[in-house]
């Protein structure tokens, strides 16, 4: 599998494992986001608990069993409380749904991060120095008396243990009325977008009392309703186009310079469908649960039910490329509509040179594709395969009748174990996979 | 690909041409023998498939109607039943005030002060 560093095939192996392994999993501890910064040197997730946990990258000299350093806890804290809007009725839950960084200007970083409703804007800071020798108080912090003090003095800044500050800068409130399922940072790193069901706003990263929409698809009689937005994103490096998906897999990119209002797309993506195959199912199993743009900003991808498909932002009418992540569940559709995994929205990403493209499955398979030899690979993120630096085995589904040693059947596989967010590193091939209340790293061999 | 089709009818020897025609679309498309099993299963699901009843459930999530007779009622009945009827899943339609609240049910509202385990 080609892939950042030249067009070898990697071998991924196990690097960390983080989270409880009790089989009792508490809702609040299920990962609902996992989203490296910029340089790679950060990874954060989000949980359904409204936690945030960071981890830091530290070097190989401090472990030499690792082959590119492990990710360690930096930060954690409580981003989103739960809540309950008397005046509407509605619990709100506070599960982080997305953190997207910002692109790192001083020593400070900053994160946003998303429930159903509210958006934060988080600053996380160092402090190795302390300030020691003050006039006013003494060292344990009592107020001295001012009649007391006879002389001054400069208080001098003393080293510290490190300490990591989480605090929230901004809170953007009360512009959605449907449930935020997408935010985005743009590349003027001025300003961001966020995406409800219905509708998306513009945000100034200062300005928290006022927000601008962009778009707004909410018929006039609820009762004409459609389609809703499933997933947005601002272009990495025109700061002024943006796309969103819908539930009926058709992708909308605007352009904010030729209206205020978005509402009018400036290029529509759809695949045509054949009308003699159309089922019950064909429009659920095509809506987007996530689009992302390439690094390039050439292309675009798109992850429906049972598909990843590469979008060129100059063809409209197909996509270039539609990789197949688990075909063998079109014959199962009746059940999954029954127990909800029809509904299970799977994101998917870019490695860094957009050669690769990564995306989950059940059974906490996931699947990468190569884009340049059109290989593919299903992997598995388990306990049983969690020994350092131990390469992963491919897995195979066996979908005919004959099961091969080492292939799981179709009915064997574990719906409850859906691997629905991963990430990749902007630079390096290293991968964060989210099961369930479980964060696993991978690496590649070669150095 | 699995060829089964399970749950049709078999063909009778009079098989009309339509009905010849439906069993070959059904042989053809997985999609289609699956959609099939579930109009058998639920014949009252509606005629709109991801239409609007769908997205409106969905633009609903979250929202909880609260009658404290309901609730009052539902208290004294679970003293003498074991359980209320659930409401068939599959269904697709949440009738409000239909789902009756115990005791059990109502989630206890409290914020996570508990740390992260993935910080441990």
């Amino acid at each position: 599998m080609a892939g950042v560093a030249s067009g070898n095939d990697f071998q991924w192996c196990f690097s960390q494992v983080k989270g409880a392994i009790d089989e009792d999993v508490a809702e609040a501890d299920i990962i609902s986001t996992v989203e490296f910064n910029h340089s790679g040197e950060l990874l954060a997730t989000g949980d359904k608990g409204g936690r945030v946990v960071i981890f830091q990258h530290e070097e190989e000299c401090k472990n030499r069993l690792q082959l590119r350093g492990e990710y360690n806890v930096y930060s954690t804290f409580q981003s989103h409380e739960p809540e309950f809007d008397y005046l509407k009725s509605l619990e709100i839950e506070e599960k982080i749904n997305k953190i997207r960084w910002l692109p790192q200007q001083n020593s400070a970083h900053f994160l946003l991060s998303t429930n159903d409703k509210t958006i934060k804007l988080w600053k996380i800071s160092e402090r190795d120095k302390r300030a020691e020798g003050y006039n006013l108080k003494d060292e344990n912090g009592r107020l001295r008396d001012p009649f007391r003090i006879t002389s001054l003095r400069v208080p001098v800044l003393m080293p510290m243990d490190l300490m990591v500050e989480a605090s929230p800068r901004r809170v953007f409130a009360n512009a959605h009325t449907y449930h935020i399922n997408s935010i985005s940072v743009n590349s003027d790193h001025e300003t961001y977008l966020s995406a409800d069901d219905l509708r998306i706003n513009l945000w100034h990263l200062e300005i928290t009392d006022r927000s601008f929409n962009i778009v707004d698809i909410k018929p006039a009689n609820m009762e004409e309703l459609t389609e809703v937005i499933t997933a947005a994103e601002c272009h990495p490096n025109q700061c002024n186009v943006f796309v969103y998906s819908s539930s009926k897999g058709t992708i909308r990119l605007c352009d904010m310079r030729a209206a205020a209002l978005c509402d009018r797309h400036t290029k529509f993506f759809e695949e045509p469908e054949d009308p003699s195959s159309r089922s019950f199912f064909s429009e659920i199993i095509s809506s987007i649960s996530d689009v992302k743009f390439s690094h390039s900003g050439r292309y675009m991808m798109t992850r429906d039910y049972l598909s990843v498909k590469v979008w060129d932002l100059n063809m409209e009418n197909r996509p270039v490329e539609t990789y197949q992540v688990h075909e063998y569940l079109r014959s199962k559709l009746c059940s999954l509509y029954e127990n909800d995994c029809i509904f299970d929205k799977f994101e998917c990403c870019w490695n860094g040179s957009d050669s690769a493209i990564m995306t989950g499955s059940y059974n906490n398979f996931f699947r990468m594709f190569d884009r340049n030899t059109r290989k593919d690979i299903t992997l598995e993120a388990s306990r049983e395969s969690s020994k350092p630096r131990a390469t992963l085995k491919p897995r195979k589904v066996s979908t005919g009748g004959k099961r091969k040693k080492d292939e799981i059947s179709v009915d064997s596989l574990d719906f409850n174990k859906k691997i629905l967010h991963t990430a990749w590193h902007p630079k390096e091939n290293v991968i964060a996979v989210a099961a369930t209340n479980n964060l696993y790293i991978f690496q590649d061999k070669i150095n | 690909m699995s060829e089964e089709i399970e749950g049709t009818k078999p063909a009778t020897e009079e098989a009309t041409h339509e009905e010849q025609e439906e069993m070959d679309d059904k042989i053809i498309s997985p999609e289609k023998a699956e959609e099939v099993k579930l109009k058998a299963r639920y014949p009252h699901l509606g005629a709109k498939p991801g239409g609007s009843d769908l997205l409106r459930k969905r633009l609903q999530k979250g929202q909880k109607y609260f009658d404290s007779g309901d609730y009052n009622m539902a208290k004294a009945k679970v003293k003498n039943k074991q359980q209320l009827p659930a409401v068939t899943q599959a269904e697709k339609a949440e009738i409000t005030g239909d789902h009756i609240p115990t005791p059990q049910d109502i989630p206890q509202r409290k914020p996570s002060i508990v740390a992260s385990k993935l910080a441990g």
